[in-house]
């Protein structure tokens, strides 16, 4: 607070001796006692919430770490004996059934010598996110490169050329499954939402624009669940005797009507956020419809929904585990299948714990990156 | 500038020409009116085409389409009813009304959990303790990132590895918790308490009146008269009074084991617990947000001149930031709690018998697919516009008043 003693003018100065500030506004037990022992209540939930926090910590690292069984002995005929497992129940997690189950949670029941096929396929689809996620690819070869990995990923899953063998789709499962439905269901569903939130803004148009609401609306009134309910039973009767979609190809038909229907409301309200002077400028200039909407209109509208439709991307990359209801083996699907083994009967909440992680880090790291980028547009905002 | 003009005689040389459709592509009308047809036609084309398969299906299936059936026999059980209902001799109609009321038992006690949980959760996050708000942006975090299908598959789980009714868990000596569900005392219902709770009823109204009349007198003299009295008064007394001139009858059916299973009392199952748990802990990271961010969005000068007014922090909250934080509030609030009602047809896979349960069964049993989806769809849009008709009411009453 005061100012440094100085020696006499023109002398060489002495190193000004800071004086420290005192332990009550600064360090540890400052810090401490400003953010949690502030006033009675404030310290007695401090107390609280650190016993039960600690607790919850011993019990979490007695039951996952110390009591756990890692692995168990295999007998004499070659299957596993889950006995230490069985003792253990109550106390300490199995993760050894994780050991012995992980690939058919992850690939399903795709035929087991052939399982690096939906492997490689995963790591395409990560690389996938990672090209898209960044800003230097953002132009028009990432279409190309959808398509090409689309179509790799596609290939490799049905084999059937250059000795690969050809695996039928109804032997598919497990995280690939999720990824295919949630990353094709998107790609199809965002040109569709779209066009769909340009034809509700359209004021030319007003048949189109009423169907638009009707569809939008419709769909939104209604769950997922019942919409792949729909698919299920419904969609065979719709087509033509003779044809038989496969189920995988109805809940994906069914995801990207009601993926577009939810996205369109998040484009709409890019569009909604643009000042009127653009679309303005734009007629001004003599710009016809589509070169004002593909070059003036949809290029700023799309940029400022990036976050909210991250967010939705969210939603509906968890929601692809709903087809469960209509027995599709996704990663949530196959994991309960994996847990209906008879040797690991009652290991479920170790299953669930890592299937829990798998869909954390997707959705965490969309999470993460749909934030940073609100946190750079709300920085170009206010400069 | 040239519609600033107001000279009549202009008015008449500056309209626009009235002019007819002219056959040209040219002209916009003309094109809209071609789109238009264009798209129109090819939609009610492609529904055509769907709808002569579907009727060609039909009739090569043997399924009558109506609703007929509904008055048909289900035969099915359902284990939670609201209404009286038999297997044997109800309705496909009574059944899907179970599934309705079913349906609404778990959305309206979901909303109301998950916007208390949340909000405290909300607040927590803004707390300035360090360890609270931390803890509940964990709560937040990871809560949303996880599918709520397998959240409700966990808790589902967790509740039936419970002990067996034999051994089940006691909680403050009446309450019985096991794999099949929690049993709890229950009040004997009698014709006195009906009228006890309408006394309450009564009541309610009185004491909102009262206070009503009371906002009056303090508009007028600035002075508030006492509210407390009268509520205590019209809210509980009269209730009371009711029940004691009615002879007070109370009886409480105890849970109690006999064989294998308990007897007695309410009982909750563990699929409405799981659904119910799941649900509201979901959404309530969700509200927690919506929340928060409502309450960011009161700028900080309000606390301070509410501060500088002397008003108490509690006063600041209550008169000054929730009034403005509502309305951001609100509307995202009315779209969790549509997420909510249609979420909690996630019921299907863990076995409780909703509106979705209970079609789907039917539509398996007798064919009637497009009926039991049409009637899946015309039951969440009744919900889905009910709750929006509300929330827009009551978005509507709170609004700011613009000139």
């Amino acid at each position: 607070m005061t100012p440094p003693a100085t020696t006499a003018l023109g002398a060489h100065p002495a190193a000004p001796t800071r004086e420290r500030p005192p332990a009550s506004v600064y360090g540890p037990m400052a810090w401490m006692r400003a953010n949690l022992f502030n006033g009675i209540f404030s310290s007695l939930v401090t107390i609280a919430l650190g016993v039960a926090i600690f607790y919850a910590l011993v019990g979490i690292v007695e039951w996952g770490v110390i009591n756990a069984v890692w692995s168990v002995p295999t007998t004499a005929t070659g299957a596993l004996d889950p006995t230490t497992c069985r003792a253990a129940r109550g106390v300490g997690a199995c993760w050894a059934a994780i050991g012995d189950k992980w690939r058919f949670m992850l690939f399903g029941r795709f035929p087991y010598a052939q399982q690096w096929r939906p492997g490689i396929c995963i790591l395409l689809f990560i690389g996938l996110f990672y090209v898209s996620s960044d800003r230097r690819f953002w132009r028009k070869e990432i279409a190309a490169i959808w398509a090409v990995t689309l179509v790799m990923i596609f290939s490799l899953m049905w084999g059937g050329f250059l000795g690969l063998t050809f695996v039928p789709q109804d032997e598919w499962g497990g995280l690939v499954i999720t990824l295919i439905l949630s990353t094709f269901g998107l790609a199809l569903a965002f040109p569709l939402s779209v066009l769909v939130a340009l034809g509700r803004r359209s004021t030319k148009l007003p048949a189109v624009k009423m169907l638009c609401v009707i569809y939008v609306e419709l769909i939104r009134g209604v769950p997922l669940v019942a919409v792949l309910f729909m698919a299920n039973v419904m969609m065979p009767l719709f087509m033509p005797e003779g044809i038989n979609l496969d189920k995988l190809l109805r809940a994906q038909v069914a995801f990207i009507l009601f993926a577009a229907a939810y996205l369109a409301e998040v484009v709409r309200g890019g569009l909604m956020a643009l000042p009127r002077g653009q679309a303005e400028a734009a007629d001004a200039l003599g710009l016809a419809y589509w070169q004002k909407t593909t070059k003036i209109l949809l290029p700023q509208a799309l940029r400022l929904v990036i976050p909210p439709l991250v967010n939705t991307f969210i939603g509906f990359f968890k929601d692809t585990s709903l087809v469960l209801t209509i027995g599709i083996l996704d990663l949530l699907t196959s994991s309960k299948t994996a847990m209906a083994d008879p040797i690991w009967q009652g290991v479920a909440t170790e299953i669930y714990i890592v299937v829990g992680l798998i869909y954390f880090v997707f959705c965490y790291t969309m999470s993460s990156y749909s934030r940073g980028v609100e946190r750079k547009l709300n920085l170009a905002h206010n400069r | 500038m040239s519609g600033s003009t107001t000279d009549p005689r202009l008015a008449n040389a500056r309209a626009a020409p009235k002019k007819g459709v002219s056959i040209s592509w040219a002209d916009p009308l003309f094109r809209s009116i071609v789109w238009q047809v264009l798209i129109v036609g090819l939609v009610v084309a492609v529904l055509w085409y769907l709808i002569g398969n579907t009727r060609r299906n039909l009739e090569l299936r043997h399924i009558a389409t109506g609703l007929g059936f509904l008055s048909s026999t289900a035969g099915i059980p359902i284990a939670e009813t609201l209404i009286p209902y038999d297997p044997a001799t109800s309705t496909w109609g009574r059944a899907v009304m179970e599934g309705i009321l079913n349906t609404f038992k778990v959305a309206v006690v979901g909303i109301v959990l998950s916007t208390i949980l949340g909000t405290i959760i909300g607040i927590g996050r803004l707390s300035k303790n360090w360890l609270v708000s931390k803890v509940t942006g964990c709560y937040v975090e990871t809560l949303r990132d996880l599918p709520l299908l397998l959240q409700l598959l966990f808790w589902y789980g967790i509740l039936q590895a419970l002990p067996a009714p034999r051994a089940s868990i006691k909680m403050f000596g009446v309450v019985f918790l096991n794999n099949r569900g929690m049993r709890l005392p229950l009040l004997v219902w009698q014709d006195a308490h009906w009228w006890t709770l309408l006394a309450f009823v009564v009541g309610l109204f009185g004491t909102i009146a009262w206070n009503r009349s009371a906002n009056k007198t303090r508009d007028e003299t600035g002075i508030k008269p006492k509210i407390w009295p009268a509520a205590v008064g019209l809210m509980i007394g009269l209730p009371v009074l009711v029940w004691g001139a009615l002879g007070a009858p109370f009886a409480i059916d105890y849970p109690g084991l006999r064989g294998f299973n308990f007897t007695g009392g309410g009982v909750i199952t563990p699929e409405y617990f799981a659904l119910l748990l799941g649900l509201t802990l979901y959404t309530a990271a969700y509200v927690a947000e919506i929340v928060r961010s409502g309450i960011q969005a009161v700028p900080k000068g309000q606390w301070e001149a509410a501060g500088a007014l002397g008003l108490r922090p509690a006063a600041v909250l209550k008169q000054i930031v929730l009034p403005q934080a509502m309305r951001v509030i609100i509307p995202p609030m009315t779209s969790q709690f549509l997420n909510l009602t249609k979420n909690s047809s996630l019921a299907v896979a863990i076995g409780f018998q909703d509106i979705v349960s209970i079609t789907g069964t039917m539509l398996n049993q007798t064919g009637q697919a497009i009926e039991g989806v049409g009637i899946m769809m015309a039951v969440f849009l009744a919900f889905s516009l009910s709750i929006s008709l509300f929330m827009n009411w009551y978005n509507a009453r709170i609004a700011l008043v613009e000139r």
